[in-house]
């Protein structure tokens, strides 16, 4: 089966989203849902990505990715007409979407991808959303407009979102439900907030995965002292009850390896793109 | 026993049987042929395949240590029942592709059950030669010469005939031994046939599981291509259950009947504290990255990381356990500490393994278990404190339990663990198939002489009925499940 990236665009300095060809995974995914992909067969990393949205004429899917290291680095340098080698999914389970009243979806960075969908999704079965959406400075923010479509309050912070979050759990009523999905460090600080006012707080966990199916074990979390497989038992989890700082270690296991492997492709690139500039 | 040496008795001992034969006697006298391999020092630097195999010479003196037994008694222990004396006497005679053939009559895949199945536990354990000597591991070499004849055959071109099309679509789930089997079955019988599978690559535990260094990958793709030749289409990245249910299969996709091969996929774990520290690994996973992923070339070609560990504990006794430990050694490890909680004797792997991994400097720490794992201020593993047991009454397994000695902790300071302790089947499939029976351990419910499941049209076999079990008995359900799904569509026609 082939995934041709029919379109690309790039939505800040190190983000970019594609529409890729899947027409079997568009059709059975639901909102929360993910891919495994990988670019070649035999040497490539298998990594997972939220499917942002679909096209079900097209038969294509949405994703979003930031540009963190090796693979997503390569990822972004593919051009539409080029193919994606293995496009698994939809993986996960979906969101439980309810109507639950007053909903704050609070997502940071690059988890404003996998939040909007799950955004939309609450606000069509008639939640009130209110958004607050950030990034380490303006210029990364993405999808600032199809949040504002969505939400009815938009609150845009350059921080983890965590102090208006606390302004909005004060008031009163406070609100029915958290959506948090963001780097591990600010969905710790939401939860930890949101723990103190008592307002339930789902989390999107982005743990390191091979397979994506709970055969590996490696997307494991401390859940309530027990262990938990993100890929099968997740992504989403309440945010309570899971171990942050276990995770942020597991995340970064092997951080100094990779950052040497992205270095090396960055260097690659420059060769390649000197030598075609040459030719 | 030098070449020359080996040629010769080879000469002698055939010279022999023209005038007069070989008495039992003279049988038993001659001297079991070790199989050729890689030096263990150099072999623990690289991922190639261990033993080299048998050469010719090597192959008809084993074949000669054959008695012929009237009852062949080794047939008996063969799960899939392959005519095994009279494969043994067609090597004994030099006539290879003979032996081939008779072997292929049962089992599909010889060359890779010559390399993996645990032959003194089946065949070599019912062998009279074996008998004699009240020792399976000096019988006659049944897995060594089945190995040399497919080897022998090389990339066979061979296409198996393929009938008529019957217009009939058959869906089969998972390309482990048992979908590879049921696929080719189910194909030779004309019928429109899609193999299914959820990793980027077809063979199962045969790719990301089982090491090349024991298995090597060209063998399981050669399989896969007689597959495609033969028309089979295959299908990766499909994760049945996820991408598309059984259930849209049969009824919207067009399948006329389906197999369920999914194996017993998720790992378990001990539950003891400090089991998600970084640097404690699942062998499944350590094992898939090191195999499918190609971890071992991170740096150069690879994408995927492992951890580059000193000190390395493994922890179980099956053959999982053997090549999580030997795959530690060639990642680069110091020491690899083998930690099972009961004795050598009641390790369920296969005896070439745990004599290749002592050969290869595995430290082996029998009658002792992990009670937590210890880690640092970055949750890195730095340790495992260790229980000590000794053997108890017999358990439901047959097995003298262990029980652990009370107050004889230890510590081992390392690195890494990897568990391997077993896995259990995937509920994937299961849980969105509510009419599917399964028992309490989540393997499926079959009818053994057909392996059909509770479910019209669909069959299922291998790990996901057996519980985590063998390359040949995967096959030998593949095999039945196939002629059970032939002659389910025969009678749906009418
Ligand atoms: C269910 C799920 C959904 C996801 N959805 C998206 C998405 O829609 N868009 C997107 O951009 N990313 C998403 N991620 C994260 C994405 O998978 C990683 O960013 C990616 O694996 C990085 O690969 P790489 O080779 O480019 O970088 P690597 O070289 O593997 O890693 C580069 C750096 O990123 C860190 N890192 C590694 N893996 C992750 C991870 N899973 N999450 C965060 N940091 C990581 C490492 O510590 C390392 O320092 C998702 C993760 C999960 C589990
Ligand atoms: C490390 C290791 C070493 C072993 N060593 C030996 C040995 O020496 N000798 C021996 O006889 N046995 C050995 N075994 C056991 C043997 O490999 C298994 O018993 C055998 O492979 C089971 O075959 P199977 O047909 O059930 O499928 P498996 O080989 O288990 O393959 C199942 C396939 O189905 C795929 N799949 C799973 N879910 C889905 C889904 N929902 N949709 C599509 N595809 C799916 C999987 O990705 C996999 O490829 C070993 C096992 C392991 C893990
Ligand atoms: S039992 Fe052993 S000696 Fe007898 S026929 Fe079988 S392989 Fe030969
Ligand atoms: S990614 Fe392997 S079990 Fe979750």
């Amino acid at each position: 089966m082939s995934h041709r990236i029919v379109s690309k665009k790039q939505l800040s300095e190190d983000v970019f989203t594609a529409k890729v060809e899947a027409p079997l995974v568009a059709q059975a995914r639901r909102p929360g849902q993910f891919v495994i992909i990988s670019l070649n067969n035999e040497y490539a990393e298998r990594i997972p990505l939220t499917i942002a949205g679909v096209d079900l004429r097209e038969g294509t899917i949405s994703l979003i990715w930031q540009r963190v290291g090796k693979t997503t680095a390569e990822l972004s340098d593919l051009q539409p007409g080029d193919e994606i080698a293995n496009v698994a999914g939809p993986l996960g389970n979906p969101t439980e979407l309810e109507k639950f009243g007053t909903v704050v979806c609070v997502g940071g960075g690059i988890g404003l991808a996998p939040l909007l969908p799950i955004a939309e999704a609450l606000k069509a079965i008639g939640n009130r959303i209110i958004s607050i959406i950030g990034a380490r400075n303006k210029e990364l923010l993405i999808l600032e407009e199809e949040f504002a479509r969505t939400s009815d309050e938009l609150i845009i912070t350059t921080d983890d979102g965590s102090e208006p979050l606390a302004e909005l759990c004060q008031a009163e009523p406070k609100p029915d439900k958290v959506f948090a999905i963001g780097p591990a460090i600010m969905m710790k600080f939401c939860c930890d907030v949101t723990r103190q006012f008592d307002v339930p707080t789902e989390v999107s966990l982005n743990t390191i995965m091979i397979d994506g199916t709970g055969m590996c074990g490696g997307c494991r979390i401390e859940f309530d002292g027990k262990a938990k497989f993100v890929c099968v038992d997740g992504p989403e989890f309440d945010g309570h009850k899971v171990n942050f700082d276990l995770m942020m270690k597991r995340l970064s296991a092997y951080k100094s390896a990779e950052q040497k492997e992205h270095e090396r492709y960055k260097d690659h690139r420059c060769k390649v793109s000197e030598i075609k500039e040459k030719e | 026993m030098t070449d020359s040496e080996r040629r010769q008795l080879l000469h002698d001992l055939l010279q022999k049987q023209e005038n007069g034969g070989l008495k039992p006697r003279d049988r038993y006298e001659i001297p079991p042929q070790d199989m050729p391999e890689q030096d263990p020092v150099v072999r623990a630097g690289n991922v190639n395949e261990v033993a080299t195999g048998y050469t010719e010479t090597h192959a008809r003196i084993e074949a000669l240590r054959c008695l012929g037994c009237k009852n062949a008694p080794c047939v008996n222990g063969c799960p899939v029942r392959i005519r095994i004396r009279d494969f043994v006497v067609e090597i004994a005679e030099g006539r290879y592709e003979q032996a081939l053939s008779i072997i292929k009559e049962n089992s599909l895949l010889p060359a890779v059950c010559g390399r993996v199945c645990p032959q003194e536990n089946q065949c070599q354990l019912t062998c009279t030669v074996g008998k004699r000597f009240k020792d399976p591991t000096r019988a006659v070499s049944i897995g060594r010469l089945e190995r040399f004849v497919a080897d022998r055959d090389g990339r066979s071109e061979s296409v198996p005939a393929v009938a008529a099309e019957t217009g009939k679509k058959v869906a089969i789930v998972g390309s482990g031994p048992g979908g590879i089997v049921a696929a080719a079955d189910t194909r030779r019988a004309g019928h429109e046939v899609t193999l299914f599978e959820a990793f980027h690559k077809p063979g199962g535990v045969m790719v990301y599981g089982i090491p090349e260094f024991r298995l090597p990958k060209a063998i399981v793709q050669n399989e896969i291509d007689t597959l495609a030749k033969m028309g089979v289409k295959i299908v990766c990245n499909f994760i049945v259950g996820k991408t598309r249910t059984v259930q849209q299969l049969l009824e919207e996709d067009g399948f006329d009947a389906a197999y369920i091969g999914v194996g017993a996929g998720l790992p378990n774990f001990m539950g003891i504290e400090g089991e998600s520290l970084v640097g404690v690994y699942s062998a499944n996973e350590y094992l898939t990255r090191a195999n499918l992923m190609k971890a071992y070339g991170y740096g150069s070609c690879a994408d995927t990381p492992i951890a580059r560990s000193k000190a390395v504990a493994v922890v179980g006794g099956g053959n999982v356990a053997m090549d999580a430990a030997r795959t530690a050694l060639r990642l680069g490890a110091e020491k690899v500490y083998l930690v099972y909680r009961r004795t050598e004797k009641e390790m369920p792997a296969r005896i070439e393994e745990v004599h290749h991994a002592k050969q290869e400097g595995i430290e082996f720490h029998i009658l002792q278990s992990p009670k937590r794992i210890l880690g640092d201020q970055n949750s890195q593993v730095t340790g495992v404190e260790c229980l000590k047991y000794e053997l108890g009454e017999p358990d439901d397994s047959g097995r003298r339990r262990p029980v652990a000695i009370e107050g004889s902790e230890f510590t081992i300071d390392l690195d890494t663990v990897i568990i391997a302790i077993g896995n259990k089947p995937n509920p994937l499939i299961s849980q969105t198939m509510p009419e599917l029976e399964i028992t309490k351990w989540g393997t499926i419910v079959v009818n053994e002489e057909t392996m059909a499941t509770s479910v019209p049209g669909v069959f299922a076999g291998g790990d996901i009925v057996s519980g985590a079990a063998t390359v040949i008995l995967a096959m030998g359900q593949g095999r039945i499940a196939a002629a059970g799904i032939n002659e389910y569509l025969a009678k749906k026609d009418k």
